[in-house]
C-alpha cells in the first residue's frame, strides 16, 4: 500500500493506493496519525480511488482518521471508495458518521 | 458444525506461518482457486475479503505474541458450492457468540470488531468452532451460480 500526503487549498489529502489490509493499516494509521497532527487540517479527504482490496482494517483506519479529526473539530470526507470497499463500509454502518463522495 | 460428506470435485490445502505479508497471498490463493467456477468480480471480491478475515484473525488474535501455523482449505462441489476452511491451533476464543457478535473485539485500535460480521454477510453460511488453548476453525460456504456461457 502507497500512502501519499498532500496539503492542498481544499484541506488535508490523503490519497491510498493497493491493497488496504492488517497488513497496511499499521502503517497506515502512522502516516494520518503524523499528518494530522502536523497540519491539523479542517478538513481531511481520504482519497480512496486507488485501493484495488479493502477488508475490515479498512474501518480502522476510517475510524481513526475521524478520531483524530474530530479531536480537531474537523471534517472527513471518504472519495472515489471501490464498490467492495463501499460493501465493507456500509455492512459496518459508516456511512452514519462519514461523508462518501 | 455441518460436515459436508459429499465428495469434493476438487480441493486445494496450503499451510503457512502467520506472517501479516501471507494475508495477501491467502487472498490470491483463493482467488485463483475459485476462478474454475467463473465467479463474477463481485462473489470474487467477497470470497477474498471474507478469507482475508479469517486469515487476519488467525495471525492477529490466534498467536498474539508469536508466529503460529495457519492452514486454508478450499472445495468446490459438484453444486458450484465453494467452502472456504481457515485453520488455526492458537488461544482459541472463550465464547465464540460473543466474538460473532458485531463491534465485538479484543483488539487494539487497528481492529474494528465486523470481521465475522463481513465473513457472515459477504458468505451463505459461516461456522465457527473453537476451544480454549486449542484453536479455531472456521468454515465459510458460498454457493457461485452458473452463468450463461455466452459472453
Ligand atoms: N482465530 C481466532 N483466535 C482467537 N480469537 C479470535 C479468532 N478469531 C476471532 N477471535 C476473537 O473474536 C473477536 C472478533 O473478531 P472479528 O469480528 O474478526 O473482529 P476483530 O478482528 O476486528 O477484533 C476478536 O477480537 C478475537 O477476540
Ligand atoms: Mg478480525
Amino acid at each position: 500500500m502507497k500512502i501519499n500526503v498532500r496539503d492542498t487549498e481544499d484541506g488535508l489529502v490523503i490519497q491510498l493506493s493497493g491493497e488496504l489490509d492488517h497488513h497496511a493499516a499499521k502503517n497506515a494509521l502512522k502516516e494520518i496519525a503524523d499528518a494530522t497532527e502536523e497540519l491539523v487540517p479542517t478538513i481531511c479527504t481520504l482519497d480512496m480511488s486507488e485501493v484495488t482490496f479493502m477488508d475490515s482494517s479498512g474501518i480502522a483506519v476510517v475510524l481513526g482518521l475521524y478520531r483524530k479529526m474530530s479531536e480537531v473539530g474537523g471534517k472527513v470526507i471518504v472519495k472515489n471508495a471501490p464498490p467492495g470497499a463501499m460493501k465493507v463500509f456500509n455492512t459496518a454502518g459508516l456511512e452514519r458518521i462519514v461523508t462518501f463522495e | 458444525m455441518s460436515k459436508d460428506k459429499r465428495c469434493p470435485v476438487n480441493e486445494m490445502k496450503l499451510e503457512f506461518p502467520g506472517r501479516s505479508i501471507n494475508e495477501g497471498f491467502a487472498r490470491a490463493a483463493i482467488a485463483g482457486f475459485a476462478a474454475q467456477l467463473d465467479p463474477t468480480l463481485d462473489e470474487i471480491n467477497d470470497i477474498k475479503t471474507a478469507v482475508s478475515e479469517a486469515v487476519t484473525n488467525s495471525i492477529v488474535h490466534a498467536y498474539p505474541d508469536k508466529i503460529g501455523r495457519v492452514m486454508l482449505r478450499g472445495r468446490i462441489f459438484e453444486d458450484g458450492v465453494l467452502e472456504i476452511t481457515v485453520k488455526d491451533w492458537g488461544i482459541g476464543i472463550e465464547d465464540v457468540r460473543k466474538a460473532r457478535a458485531p463491534m465485538f473485539t479484543t483488539g487494539n485500535e487497528e481492529r474494528s470488531g465486523m470481521g465475522f460480521t463481513i465473513m457472515e454477510s459477504f458468505m451463505d453460511k459461516l461456522y465457527v468452532r473453537s476451544k480454549v488453548g486449542k484453536g479455531t476453525t472456521v468454515r465459510m460456504l458460498k454457493r457461485i451460480a452458473p452463468r450463461n456461457t455466452a459472453r
